[in-house]
């Protein structure tokens, strides 16, 4: 593929190659219930696959954040993370 | 590799923060940076996203009040489109990607589809970890 893109339109093959490429990048439940997908809406499902991924780890940091208030010095969930960092 | 650094930030953010529930919120973020960070270190500095993530961290990290006034102003800016010489193929998908892909805004759209499938699967095995140190920690 020409690395000199920039301003030059799409081929079809190209366009083909991206479709594949992008719909390898998403798991096999979001791939399945796209069946057979223009690039526009592929591009759109792996865009909306980050944004959910990155609200996960909001998500996910919270939860721990509050765990962690309530994680003991002595605790054995502290002495887990202390061990495993050995 | 990434579950290393990782624990070793939780460690470092446990033993540096107040267990007052007033700053529960601050730490949320600090634990959500250290996520980010690992994952960029996993991933090393070979990947322009990875790359893209320590440059942003390196800078919140210097000035962190700066930083956050900063993203808010920018990402107004962000919103009002992409470079006007990108290409529009994909219409408004193709910019809406290279928003969440750090560094993206720079990439050719090839580079740009192999640095998304990188981040996603780094994000993925982040999300994974995460679940399984918060499934640990909740027994």
């Amino acid at each position: 593929m020409s690395s000199r893109r920039s301003g030059s339109r799409i081929t079809e093959d190209d366009l083909n190659e991206l479709v594949a490429k992008l719909q390898s990048l998403l798991p096999e439940a979001r791939r399945r219930s796209m069946g057979r997908a223009s690039a526009s809406k592929l591009l759109k499902e792996t865009c909306s696959y980050i944004k959910s991924l990155q609200r996960e780890v909001g998500d996910l940091s919270d939860r721990l954040s509050d765990l962690m208030s309530s994680l003991d010095d002595n605790s054995a969930q502290a002495e887990l993370i202390r061990s495993l960092l050995r | 590799m990434l579950a290393l650094h990782f624990l070793r930030a939780l460690v470092r953010i446990n033993q540096t923060s107040d267990p007052s529930r007033c700053i529960v919120a601050q730490r949320s973020r600090r634990i959500k940076l250290a996520a980010y960070a690992s994952i960029a270190l996993a991933a090393g500095r070979r990947r322009a996203w990875s790359r893209a993530v320590l440059c942003s961290l390196h800078g919140r990290r210097a000035c962190r009040v700066r930083a956050l006034s900063r993203r808010r102003v920018s990402s107004g800016k962000k919103a009002k489109g992409v470079h006007p010489t990108e290409q529009r193929e994909g219409g408004g998908q193709v910019g809406e990607l290279r928003r969440l892909v750090p560094g993206g805004r720079s990439m050719e759209l090839c580079t740009l589809l192999e640095e998304a499938g990188s981040y996603i699967q780094c994000l993925t095995a982040q999300v994974q970890l995460m679940n399984m140190i918060a499934d640990s920690m909740s027994k």
